[in-house]
């Protein structure tokens, strides 16, 4: 399915990357031209097969659930744009 | 001094070990020709003071009678892999800065096994890409150029800052990070040896995510022994990644016999594709008849849902890259631009942080995931990957290795097929459902197209069956006696 300006705009909201608005037409272009490869895949019928979403079948390790690490913040807050007093700092969130 | 940057490793271990020169010694050569090849760009960071203190650390414990398996042998490192006090990039502008308080498991266990950093290797945007084109800190040049022609051509990607040192003599070897040819694509480009491994083979501890269930580190080298030596050093458990494998690693150079007897080779018939240069169907025929020679059995088999791998890769990828890389929020790390709100600095931060191609994933893997598609896509992705790994689970009862083309051209020039971004991703047709199936693969060197340009062949094996792809890698190696050597190289 093609995707317009406004269904670009949407998801480039869900993904927080500022588009303007200049750039909308062209990138739904390229995206529905993506899409349209992609959706290639419908010719198969999938219907009896699982999903594979683990590629090596192996169980996962358990480990006590227990700190294994911490006392690091300064080293945490090193690459941080900015921060204050100990925390990383943000634009206001509530008035 | 170029006879030092032009040792195999294996030459260089030999040399080092009855004292011919130092890992110092070595480690100056390298630099030298570093700073020599700047114009091919291989380097977003180049590190010698680390180099040479890591250097006298080994001729140290040399001397002490504590030799590792790498001892003394300088290497780049892609810069996807985190390493602790130096910058790593990704390739990105939006980790602007950043230096990791901690060392990746597979970066880690290099050092420990006595290799020496040269530098962080240039790469594709967040390793997304197939010809290094997408690097914010502008592409690398393939030391390779046709005959006759000056034009620079691309090393491939996305490890071809790795690929293009390793091929220039400016280290021994490399690491690489493969998501569906990234390691196979550049080595095949620029004539040297690449082994994705299987998943879960090497941990991903530290290494800047792309898509976490197709990631997979391996090595970059100018020989199959190489190849062998570092991925051994390279390999094994860690607690910190639980989707690494808790498995022996075993001693592959020692798998190294040459003896291919009775060895089945599978030649998968889907991947005779449309338009594929002659030169190349013509390589892989005659590969066929090098291991014929070698007394291995071809055998044609079927993988019957080839055509669907890179549709479904270009789902599973993008919709694994959004979620990975929600992250870069300009909060804890990296480049930050101001905004009114929260969410305003988000965006602010993210569209100047991400270059085009990277967007154009991030963007279409959040659409496959979104409410109301998920199932057409992303799911629909899913339940073919099955039927992927079950076309090679099939071939492999009745074959031991499959044998293939690993790129569908030769390099090309900066700038071609820029403007279509599924023209690049056809780059990677013959090695993305390897990934998809988590399988290991290597590309071999294996002859040149009419004007002179490096042309691989790629052999797959059995999961976490690394060295019997090493062993026939090799008698293909021995057979295709290639010796070319790239432009640069031979003008130093």
């Amino acid at each position: 399915m093609p995707l317009d300006k406004t269904a670009v705009a949407h998801i480039a909201a869900l993904a927080r990357i500022e588009v303007p608005d200049a750039e909308l037409a062209a990138l739904a272009g390229e995206l529905s031209q993506i899409l349209h490869w992609v959706e290639r895949l419908a010719e198969v019928d999938t219907s009896a097969v699982e999903p594979m979403s683990s590629v090596v079948k192996m169980s996962l390790k358990r480990r006590p659930d227990v700190v294994t690490d911490g006392g690091i913040r300064d080293r945490i807050l090193a690459n941080a744009p900015e921060t204050a007093q100990g925390f990383f700092a943000v634009p206001k969130v509530i008035e | 001094m170029g006879g030092l940057t032009d040792l195999t490793m294996a030459a260089a271990l030999a040399g080092l070990g009855r004292g011919a020169f130092s890992a110092r010694e070595l480690a100056e050569a390298h630099l030298r020709a570093l700073e020599a090849a700047r114009h091919l760009n291989a380097f977003i960071t180049e590190t010698p003071e680390r180099a040479l203190a890591q250097a006298e650390a080994s001729d140290a414990r040399r001397r002490k009678g504590e030799a590792g398996a790498m001892e003394g042998l300088p290497v780049a490192i892609k810069d996807l892999f985190c390493t602790e006090g130096v910058l790593t990039t990704a390739g990105s502008h939006i980790l602007d800065g950043f230096v990791p308080p901690y060392e990746s498991t597979v970066t880690a266990k290099l050092w420990r096994a006595g290799a020496v950093m040269l530098g962080k290797a240039n790469l594709d945007e967040f390793a997304m890409g197939s010809s290094n084109m997408t690097s914010y800190y502008g592409p690398v040049e393939n030391p390779w150029k046709r005959r006759g022609d000056n034009r620079p051509l691309v090393p491939g990607g996305s490890s071809g800052g790795s690929a293009a040192a390793v091929a220039a003599r400016l280290a021994l070897g490399a690491t690489g990070t493969d998501t569906g040819g990234s390691i196979r694509q550049p080595a095949s480009f620029c004539g040297i040896v690449g082994l994705k491994p299987t998943y879960g083979r090497c941990s991903r501890w530290g290494i800047v995510a792309f898509a976490s269930s197709l990631d997979q580190a391996g090595p970059l080298a100018r020989t199959v022994e190489d190849a062998a030596i570092m991925l051994g050093a390279m390999a094994g458990h860690d607690p910190k990644d639980s989707t690494s494998a808790d498995l022996p690693v075993p001693d592959y150079r020692a798998a190294l016999s040459g003896d291919i007897r009775g060895l089945r080779v599978g030649i998968p018939k889907e991947y005779r594709v449309d338009g594929m240069p002659a030169e190349i169907e013509a390589l892989w025929a005659q590969g066929v008849d090098w291991l014929k020679d070698a007394g291995a059995e071809p055998i044609e088999v079927s993988l019957p849902h080839t055509q669907y791998a890179l549709p479904t890769y270009y789902i599973i990828a993008p919709a694994e890259a959004s979620s990975n890389l929600a992250r870069y929020d300009g909060v804890r790390y990296g480049l930050r631009l101001a905004g009114d709100s929260l969410d305003a600095m988000y965006e602010a931060t993210r569209a100047a942080g991400f270059g085009a191609e990277v967007k154009r994933r991030v963007l279409i893997g959040t659409y496959v995931l979104s409410a109301g598609y998920y199932d057409a896509y992303y799911l629909k992705a899913q339940r073919l990957r099955s039927l992927i790994l079950r076309d090679f689970t099939t071939a492999f009862e009745r074959v031991d290795v499959l044998l293939t083309p690993a790129t569908p051209s030769a390099a090309f020039a900066a700038g071609e097929k820029m403007d279509d971004p599924i023209a690049m991703y056809l780059n990677d047709v013959f090695t993305v459902p390897v990934n998809l199936a988590g399988l290991p693969g290597i590309s071999v060197p294996a002859g040149l197209t009419a004007d002179g340009l490096p042309l691989g062949l790629q052999l797959i094996g059995r999961a976490f069956d690394e060295a019997t792809v090493l062993k026939v890698a090799q008698v293909l190696e021995t057979a295709a006696e290639f010796t070319a050597r790239p432009v640069t190289v031979l003008n130093v």
